[in-house]
């Protein structure tokens, strides 16, 4: 589903990503884990296409498409999904309207009819009951006045209701207690299936006790420089990351 | 320095007007306003049209109006085409409609309704033929003419324009609209049409002016309205400037406020191709408050300048501004907004606030806030932002799928409905969502998220 090759990519003139490689098929969960700075944020934004992330070179193909040069729209109506590190507050931006106006661009860009009223908030309604969502947060601004759970919360939410083929959380375990933790994995557990893969970009290997992920990578200065699978996580959580980046100097 | 050609043409202008003052001094058989416009006339011809030298006028150039060869409009100005109005009227059922073309009370379109008892709305020639001496004791008494050149040359040539009076304990439930539309006529033409409101004790009104220009029309509007608040009197006004984009509109809303009355003041400007807008009230009395809500848009070349003046005069006395403005293309905009705390005009709270969002790098914004505190035991605040659009809310809204103009504009009208929003009469508010809206690309689907955002 996702191959990149190579991908070497800037935010700034500095180069973060340095020669990054990662191939991951639909139904997998891939999690990306490394210390501070090594690039989990800048992978997960170069993905997504967030300006000021270029691409210097390498390249990154989904489903056969060249991402490099697709506008962040034209990547979400593909079925690309990026769960915020910091979810953004938009003050007079609704959240229905939000929603509706995404899953409508979504369902044109698939040559679906829009969805009328009915269906649509019949629709919202069940898929907040998978993050647990109060819904009196839906008639207000855009993550305005949320607290930091009820925002992570809101990005599964989006994803569940935009069911992505590619959903990419960027830290969504920071901030969390572990009553949000365990109710945020429930809702993306529930999101794994045969069509989606879910790349995971934490620090702690907490997250990884709830969402069991198939491949486990280390970052480490813009490079992968380990992977393998469940264990690695628990390994890498009792010995720290020097214990591999040691191991990937002296190799 | 002027060349020789445009000081012409600024004679020109100013030619019209004495000519039109001299006129006027023959209609009128009123003593006390012939004084009035006399003594105006004469400050305006001390004083002649502001330049950019004049503090006031330093970012908004005149040049442009006293360019164009306007002239005088007068009764015989008054038509309009059928159905016309069709799309100005706000259509409100029960509300007190009174409708000016070019500057002339037009009894034909007006639909005035019923009133309670003696409740004035109407025309203020009329009022100046039938009630001269309600308007003795009340008519250009809000206005400094020496320091408000435009306001004292709509004194000296006005023709026409609205009086409403509500008496003590009186409530108008309904609103009272006022049009003003510039329409057809064989030459441009120059309206000052001269509103006067006066809110007896207690009195409860809502008011709302509404300028429109048909397309094509080529106007100069210098309106002035005054509103004189007794105790207690509670007073909704709404300013709303939708005049086409080649017209000139130098207005001046100019208030005196008695005890505890209240005033929420709502000034819309988005059409226009030159707009001066000036709030000037006096917090005359404890407990007086007003609260100044105001939103500008300008696209293409368009400027558009608004200057509020609020006197605390005595202590105890309120605002609150809040002004926002959007600009694009080439537009400018001119934010002014002076408090001055009189000497002893303790405990008085003064907060304003104004925010800009650029939406192109040649649009400009000269924003100036200005404070003046003469007592010590104040609470006052301001701040001014210019910003453009927020990256990261952008990036947020096209990571879900929406295209890059969508978000814009939706972005754009977030900011711009922050003020709307708080207009309580749902006609205009819904006619301004809908114009602000409709500027922008998408606008059927910000009206949904109007929609869902009023089904709470």
């Amino acid at each position: 589903m996702l191959s990149i090759k190579n991908l070497k990519a800037s935010v700034d003139d500095k180069q973060i990503l340095k020669g990054l490689n990662l191939e991951v098929k639909a139904g997998e969960v891939h999690a990306i884990m490394g210390p501070n700075g090594s690039g989990k944020s800048t992978l997960a934004n170069v993905l997504a296409g967030r300006d000021g992330y270029t691409v210097d070179s390498g390249e990154v193909i989904y489903e056969g498409k060249d991402l490099t040069d697709m506008d962040p729209e034209i990547r979400a109506r593909e079925g690309i999904f990026l769960a915020f590190q910091y979810p953004v507050e938009i003050p007079g931006v609704n959240n229905v309207y939000l929603l509706k106006a995404a899953l409508n661009a979504l369902r044109k860009h698939r040559g679906e009819a829009e969805l009328d009223a009915f269906e649509f908030l019949a629709l919202v309604k069940e898929k907040m009951q998978i993050v647990k969502m109060k819904e009196d947060l839906l008639n207000r601004a855009v993550n305005e006045g949320f607290s930091g759970g009820e925002k992570k919360r809101n990005e599964i939410f989006q994803m569940a209701l935009l069911e992505p083929r590619l959903a990419i959380l960027d830290e969504t375990d920071s901030g969390l207690d572990i009553d949000a933790l365990k109710i945020v994995a429930k809702g993306v557990n529930e999101l794994r299936s045969k069509e989606r893969a879910i790349i995971l970009v934490t620090h702690y290997q907490r997250l990884l006790d709830y969402i069991v992920p198939d491949h486990v990578h280390v970052l480490s200065d813009g490079r992968i420089i380990k992977s393998g699978d469940k264990d690695l996580a628990l390994e890498l959580e009792e010995k720290g990351y020097d214990w591999v980046l040691e191991g990937a100097d002296a190799a | 320095m002027s060349s020789p050609q445009t000081k012409n043409h600024v004679n020109n202008l100013a030619e019209n007007y004495v000519t039109a003052f001299s006129k006027q001094k023959y209609t009128d058989s009123l003593p006390w306003l012939t004084t009035h416009r006399q003594s105006a006339f004469d400050h305006f011809q001390d004083a002649g049209f502001p330049t950019r030298r004049h503090e006031n006028w330093k970012y908004t150039d005149m040049s442009s109006i006293t360019k164009t060869g306007f002239v005088l409009a007068n009764a015989d100005h008054n038509l309009i085409g059928d159905g016309e109005l069709d799309n100005i009227l706000y259509g409100q059922k029960n509300s007190h409609e009174v409708v000016f073309i070019n500057g002339q009370f037009s009894s034909k379109h007006s639909n005035i309704g019923t009133l309670p008892d003696n409740v004035i709305v109407g025309s203020l020639r009329e009022a100046l033929r039938n009630t001269p001496e309600l308007l003795e004791t009340s008519l250009n008494q809000c206005i400094n003419s020496e320091h408000h050149i435009f306001a004292a040359l709509n004194t000296a040539i006005f023709n026409d324009g609205a009086f409403i009076y509500v008496p003590d304990n009186i409530v108008i439930e309904e609103p009272v609209v006022l049009y003003f539309i510039s329409s057809f006529s064989d030459k441009a033409l120059a309206m000052a049409p001269r509103n006067l409101i006066v809110m007896g004790k207690h009195a409860e009104a809502n008011v709302i002016e509404s300028f429109h220009g048909l397309q094509g029309i080529v106007s100069f509007t210098n309106t002035i309205t005054e509103i004189e608040t007794a105790e207690g009197a509670l007073l909704e006004h709404y300013k709303v400037q939708q005049e086409n984009t080649e017209s000139f509109h130098i207005g001046g809303t100019h208030l005196k406020q008695h005890r505890n009355s209240r005033v929420e003041s709502h000034s819309i400007s988005l059409g226009g191709s030159v707009v001066r807008n000036d709030i000037v009230t006096e917090l005359g009395d404890e407990g007086a408050e007003i609260i100044l809500n105001g939103l500008y848009m300008g696209n293409g070349r368009q400027h558009v300048d608004n200057h509020t003046l609020v006197n605390h005069s005595k202590p105890n006395t309120q605002s609150e501004e809040n002004y926002r403005g959007v600009l694009d293309g080439r537009a400018q905009g001119v934010f002014n907004g002076k408090v001055i705390v009189h000497k002893d005009a303790q405990k008085i709270s003064a907060a304003q606030s104004n925010a800009n969002l650029l939406l192109s790098d040649t649009a400009e914004i000269d924003t100036k806030p200005e404070l003046e505190i003469y007592a010590d035991d104040v609470k006052c605040s301001h701040g001014a932002t210019i910003g453009q659009l927020d990256k990261n809310m952008l990036f947020y809204l096209r990571s879900r799928g929406i295209d890059e103009d969508t978000a814009r504009s939706l972005l754009t009208f977030a900011f711009a409905d922050d003020i709307i929003r708080r207009i309580k009469f749902a006609p205009v508010r819904d006619r301004l969502e809908f114009s602000v809206g409709g500027r922008l690309p998408d606008a059927d689907l910000i009206q949904a998220n109007l929609n869902s955002a009023r089904k709470k």
